[in-house]
């Protein structure tokens, strides 16, 4: 067995929420630098400098990159070999609340969802998801998302006799129709199969994966490829200011699903796209 | 790109000049208010009584922004999804409001109402923070600290960047 002090965890933890909460992704950074290439509409190109320019700014004068600092999410893989002296959930809170206090973060999350909506001040808990692995290592996916693009996110389930172009009228209609809402240039997690509460989680671990990678399934690269050309035909753009750019990416993660299902779920990522990977 | 540089408060002509994707560089005094401080603000208005600042020498801007560090005016600064202010709208514009700062496109009712009092609806990019905060010149909690972020910020602005969406 190997031990992992709970210690050694909160300052991994700490660290990635610190880092990603004022320096940019390095792929979105370079997909918006290379955008202004062949972007043309006034406005969009000035939302896209500002973004340039807020990237360059974050980290220097240590602001936050949006002002919605978001909520914890950990997608955690735990080899089974690995040994805690604390539920990993614990230890991630702590980082958490220690991230709230120290950088200073927003406090966004309420206790209570809908009578007393009275904030924790602290930005726990966070939304962790426990898998366990072979071997003895501890891989932390983290992100720190922001309510406005998460609201705009759905989740459906669809007919098994779906057609995967009705799937694609689906998204694409729903992306189009949430418009300027979740801060476009957006990144699309879409979960396909699985069951109620699974597609959802695939749409969430789908924004993890690099930025623009076509699916190794060719029929799920085709559609990734073609609800981004689609959706950027519409006009939206940049922050809703026009433009061809309102999608970076779509990545499709896929899950086997009951005879009679067909679970799909749409996680909709601003372009402040925090998220990082810890092994420990 | 038409560009206006305007101080608050805004009059009827000066909004009468602008046209949707022009960009505003706003100066002046304005108040934060999101969804917690807009329910509290609904319900003064409800009883009868007086909001606690001049709505309409002003401009509410949907915005929770983040702590500020050792050091600094403000912390993150930048504009939340408007929709959900949308109900709170007509009572507000009787009450005097004219300029409204967020992001997002609000519904056919508020797109409405809002060019139906001569108002103004400003949209500021989203997860720009520190470029944001840089045209902050103070930011106090004015009203409500219980509720934290959501709470009412009372901030001086300098050439705040937005694009006009409606009016």
């Amino acid at each position: 067995m190997r031990c992992i002090p709970a210690k050694e965890i909160i300052a991994a933890v700490f660290e990635a929420i610190q880092y990603i909460s004022y320096n940019p992704d390095p792929e979105l950074h370079k997909f918006l630098v290379n955008a202004l290439q062949y972007e043309q509409d006034e406005l969009a190109r000035d939302a896209i400098k500002a973004i340039l320019e807020n990237h360059k700014l974050s980290p220097a004068n240590r602001i936050p990159l949006c002002q919605d600092t978001g909520t914890t999410i950990v997608f955690a893989q735990i080899g089974v070999g690995i040994c805690l002296e604390e539920p990993l959930t614990e230890s991630i809170n702590k980082a958490v609340r220690d991230a709230q206090k120290s950088l200073p973060l927003r406090a966004s999350m309420v206790q209570e969802p809908l009578f007393m909506r009275k904030n924790t001040n602290t930005n726990v808990p966070a939304f962790v998801h426990i898998e366990s692995i072979p071997g003895d290592s501890l891989i932390l996916e983290i992100a720190q998302k922001g309510g406005g693009a998460e609201n705009t996110s759905f989740s459906v389930m669809l007919n098994p006799s779906s057609e995967s172009d009705e799937i694609i009228d689906l998204i694409c209609s729903k992306v189009i129709e949430a418009g300027s809402k979740p801060c476009p240039p957006i990144v699309l997690g879409i979960g396909i199969g699985g069951n109620f509460e699974l597609a959802p989680i695939l749409a969430k671990k789908a924004l993890f994966e690099k930025l623009g990678r076509a699916n190794s399934i060719p029929e799920y690269a085709h559609m990734e490829k073609q609800i981004v050309e689609r959706i950027n035909k519409q006009g939206c753009g940049v922050q809703g200011l026009g433009g061809k750019i309102t999608v970076i990416a779509a990545h499709i993660k896929s899950a086997p699903c009951h005879i009679a299902s067909l679970p799909l779920a749409v996680n909709m990522q601003c372009h402040v796209h925090r998220h990082t990977r810890v092994e420990l | 790109m038409r560009i206006f540089e305007l101080t608050l408060p805004l009059n009827i002509d000066t909004i009468g000049k602008l046209k949707p994707k022009d960009k505003v560089l706003l100066s002046g005094e304005l108040f934060t208010a999101r969804d917690a401080a807009h329910k509290r603000l609904a319900k003064i208005l409800k009883n009868g009584d007086d909001l606690p600042f001049d709505i309409s020498k002003t401009a509410l801007f949907y915005c929770g922004p983040s702590p500020a560090g050792d050091g600094q005016i403000c912390g993150a600064i930048g504009p939340t999804t408007s929709y959900r202010m949308d109900r709170y709208v007509p009572e507000f514009l009787a009450a005097g409001l004219r300029v409204m700062i967020g992001k997002g496109e609000r519904s056919a009712e508020t797109n409405s109402i809002i060019r139906q009092y001569h108002a103004l609806y400003l949209s500021a990019i989203g997860g720009i923070s520190a470029v944001l905060s840089q045209h902050i010149v103070s930011c106090e909690t004015y009203l409500w600290q219980e509720l934290g972020t959501e709470a009412i910020y009372r901030m001086v602005v300098d050439s705040l960047p937005c694009y006009v969406s409606i009016c």
